[in-house]
């Protein structure tokens, strides 16, 4: 068999943590090679590994059918091997161009030729389709447009093996039908792709075999074609898992939180939220459908404090909070799983124990007359950790920027949920977690409802909000389009009114 | 621990620079450096005079130090220091009371100085997001200015125009205890207020919620805002804290190892200060002991003029070098990770791992 990338028998160890024991990935030419794995199962290491940042501690790595040593990513470069990173490594102000020949000019007599590259790299871009300006700045372009930027990177080093790690975590639904194409394209032109991804729609969709680890270990290599999503889930888990969210009916009590004719302004300072009303009683789960950029921000801002009300009132169980401050608030009941778990949900520099008294360290018994109680403190850290399962290298000493990305979400949801919030607002809270994860995430956020809490779900993804929601509040544009039971209505319905229904809102 | 080795090894290759400069230049570096220390170190009396010497640094350092811990750069130290000092002087000379009233009146008042001319750029920067290391700047002219005015106008002495009159002794921080101790130095009490404030902000970093609040808005004002922290609120106490503790060093060195405020200069351990910080890797204990080093070359300097050939600009440049290694930190990280990985490779066979290399992901 003709393979371009072997891994074979990998292991690699960090203090306290086999991050990868025993595995083995082979790429064959012209295939699109999906690896799937839980949170922390290893993947991020194993692709790291390929790409020359770590050094494996056994097994060895084959390209082409020889043996090499990938001591940096520059070897890995030289051996064909390119890597799309989950968050982009693109200077904002600089234009497609520059960002692409960084590190690798073309120059004539020792200035830069701009010019040059640039047709190259339309040349690049129009070959396997990706219709980008190479003279448009990354700023002025959408996240699938950057990522497009970056998939040209690669190519223009010439690089015969693609690393795409989590490529749709960041991406529109349309976007990532897209990123199927181009994918699709690029194996058709005799590249090969290797993946990483949660999202077994997509394998389905797009990948030949697909390579699946779990805790460290390789579970097995399967054929997409003949297997089901249910059998590639369970493989990842080691479990059946549901797709379905399992709950009871909702049983709405008294309205929690309400907004009365909100408006918000955006960045830009236009009005990005208009005349905005809705209730949210406690025992439901109220979730927000749109395409992202319609409102959602500007609404989940202004209910924390994060931005002011331009004009309009939020009522929190009856008493008006418009003007409090964040802190009145969150003490009032109202916890936020953040959008952006990374800018806003974690001080990454900051232990985990430290972050998850993020909100409350000012409250007994974190603290006593401004004293910090540090066993107090490690005490319900660890309990969050571990009823959330949150796995790190040292526990609650760990720095919260070593952990996985879905570690770091399951940490911040816990924080959230342990403050018991009368309500809760969730904001994309499953984004890049794993199909075991999503699962209990979800049912972490209905027995918060059961507990007679309101839930208000923010997400792109329309499964979770059809699925988890009791009901829909459909925005586009910063207005409200509806408001629809979710065991009443379906895909199609929510799609048009996310679409504004007749008020001209394709994109 | 990997702080205190890379401040170590930041030491030990300005040590080697400067005995490459002292051989360049044609004198002995073993000579050097035996005067150097000896002048810092020979005697008692020696030994108060650096101890006197580091204190306005261990000062300003953990001014400059608190302020980078809460994500601030504050380069004023200068200012605030001569500023506080001026306050200081104030009352000093024309306050007659109890001595430990009056110095405790003293100590009031120069960090009260020191935390205004902070207070300045903190509020400008919450308010309208101007950049401190501009601001604080601008603050040490603005001092420096105000003392040439000042001074003359309501502090002059009989003779000479360019100077306060003299503190009178019991209105410095002067101590006969720790002078005897110290066979004669000017070793004063200084060194006492200078160990307590290393305590106590220590305490505040590591112990408190201000200090947890603090360090939240320097590691992401993000989620600071997010957890209901009033950023700007804290971007203000911070400053305030490290204006007063520059105020401090103005204290101990007009009214401690001197006894009156010159005008026309701007005080070098403001400066320094920083560099102090650096070499401490921001953390008290490490500014106390980098503060003490600087002022053993400080002190010593002198000496190994006196003794040998060798310009004092030679302990300048050693000091320099320090600065440059200490504040190229991240690559001694790097050689650091080199060595200890090349060290694990060799002796790959036996154990394989369980080696110090550290969790950092994708560096």
């Amino acid at each position: 068999m003709d393979f371009v990338v072997e891994m074979l028998n990998i292991r690699k160890e960090f203090p306290g943590v086999v991050a990868n024991d025993d595995i083995t990935l082979q790429l064959r030419r012209g295939e699109i090679h999906a690896l799937l794995g839980e949170n922390g199962a290893g993947k991020s290491t194993l692709m790291s590994i390929l790409f020359g940042m770590y050094q494996p501690d056994k097994g060895s790595i084959k390209i082409n059918g020889e043996t090499v040593r990938i001591a940096n990513p520059n070897v890995a470069n030289n051996h064909g091997i390119g890597m799309v990173h989950q968050h982009f490594k693109l200077v904002s102000n600089f234009t497609v161009t520059e960002n692409i020949i960084l590190g690798n000019e073309l120059t004539r007599f020792g200035t830069l030729n701009i010019q040059g590259a640039a047709r190259k790299i339309e040349e690049l871009s129009k070959h396997y389709g990706l219709n980008v300006d190479p003279h448009a700045k990354i700023e002025d372009i959408s996240v699938g447009m950057q990522q497009r930027v970056e998939i040209l990177k690669m190519l223009y080093r010439d690089a015969e093996v693609l690393i795409l790690d989590e490529p749709s975590a960041v991406l529109t639904p349309k976007e990532i039908e897209e990123l199927i194409k181009i994918m699709l394209n690029l194996v058709k032109e005799g590249k090969s792709i290797i993946v990483i991804t949660h999202k077994l729609k997509e394998i389905k969709a797009a990948a030949d075999r697909c390579t699946v680890i779990r805790r460290g270990k390789t579970i097995g290599t399967v054929d997409v074609k003949t297997t089901s999503e249910a059998r590639m889930a369970e493989m990842m888990v080691g479990r059946d898992v549901t797709f379905t969210v399992a709950k009871a009916g909702s049983n709405p009590g008294e309205v929690i939180l309400k907004l009365d004719d909100l408006t918000v302004m955006n960045n830009k300072n236009v009005a990005g939220l208009k005349r905005f009303s809705l209730d949210v009683r406690a025992g439901e789960i109220v979730g927000i459908a749109g395409v992202e950029g319609n409102g959602q921000s500007e609404l989940v801002e202004a209910i924390t404090g994060l931005r002011k009300a331009e004009s309009g009132n939020i009522f929190l169980e009856g008493k008006d909070i418009t003007r409090d401050s964040i802190r009145s608030r969150i003490d009032k009941g109202i916890a936020h799983i953040p959008e952006d778990r990374q800018k806003r949900g974690l001080v990454l520099d900051y232990s985990l124990e430290d972050n998850m008294i993020l909100e409350v360290y000012n409250r007994e018994p974190f603290s006593k007359r401004g004293i910090l109680n540090r066993s107090a403190i490690r005490k319900y850290a660890s309990d969050i950790l571990s009823s959330f399962d949150v796995r790190s290298g040292r526990g609650p000493l760990s720095l919260s920027r070593s952990l996985s990305g879905g570690n770091q979400q399951k940490a911040i949801i816990g924080r959230e949920i342990e403050l018991n919030p009368s309500l809760l607002i969730a904001v994309q809270p499953t984004r890049g977690l794993d199909v075991g994860s999503i699962e209990y995430i979800h049912k972490r956020l209905i027995e918060h409802r059961d507990k007679g809490k309101a839930v208000l779900l923010i997400s792109l993804e329309l499964d979770e909000v059809l699925n988890v929601s009791d009901r829909i509040a459909v925005v586009n544009n910063g207005e409200l389009i509806g408001v629809v039971e979710a065991a009443e209505t379906n895909e199609q319905e929510i799609g048009l009114m996310m679409a504004g229904v007749g008020k001209g809102g394709e994109q | 621990m990997r702080n205190l080795i890379i401040s170590l090894c930041a030491v030990l290759f300005g040590l080697i620079g400067g005995a490459v400069l002292m051989a360049a230049t044609g004198h002995d570096p073993l000579q050097g450096y035996k005067y150097l220390f000896e002048g810092g170190l020979k005697n008692s009396s020696r030994f108060g005079d650096t101890l006197a010497t580091g204190t306005p640094l261990v000062f300003t350092g953990l001014s400059v130090a608190f302020a980078f811990r809460t994500g601030l750069f504050n380069i004023g130290a200068a200012g605030q220091m001569l500023f506080g000092g001026f306050c200081a002087t104030v009352i000093g000379l024309n306050v007659d009371t109890a001595r430990p009233l009056l110095l405790l009146m003293m100590i009031v008042a120069a960090m009260l100085g020191g935390a205004v001319w902070a207070f300045i750029p903190g509020l400008l920067k919450a308010r309208f997001n101007v950049h401190e290391v501009v601001s604080t700047i601008m603050m040490n002219w603005i001092a420096y200015w105000t003392i040439y005015y000042a001074v003359p106008a309501y502090l002059k002495a009989e003779s000479v125009e360019t100077e306060s009159r003299l503190l009178p002794d019991k209105a410095t921080l002067k101590s006969a205890f720790l002078s005897d101790l110290f066979g004669g130095s000017y070793l004063n009490m200084g060194l006492y207020i200078a160990v307590i404030a290393v305590i106590v902000i220590a305490f505040i970093i590591n112990k408190t919620t201000l200090g947890y609040e603090l360090k939240a808005v320097g590691y992401n004002r993000h989620s600071a805002e997010y957890a209901g922290i009033r950023v700007n609120r804290s971007i203000i106490t911070s400053m305030l804290i490290s204006g007063a503790l520059a105020g401090l060093g103005g204290l101990a060195q007009f009214a401690g190892n001197g006894a009156n405020i010159q005008i026309g200069v701007l005080p070098t351990q403001g400066y320094d200060g920083i560099a102090v910080a650096l070499l401490g890797a921001n953390s008290p204990i490490g500014v106390l002991i980098s503060a003490l080093f600087f002022g053993l070359l400080y002190s010593g300097r002198g000496f190994m003029n006196a003794m040998t050939e060798i310009p004092p600009e030679i302990a300048d440049s050693i000091i320099a070098i320090i600065i440059y290694f200490a504040a190229t930190s991240v690559l001694m990280d790097r050689l650091i990770t080199r060595i200890v990985s090349r060290r694990r490779a060799s002796a790959k066979a036996g154990t394989g791992t369980g080696g110090p290399v550290s969790g950092k992901e994708k560096a």
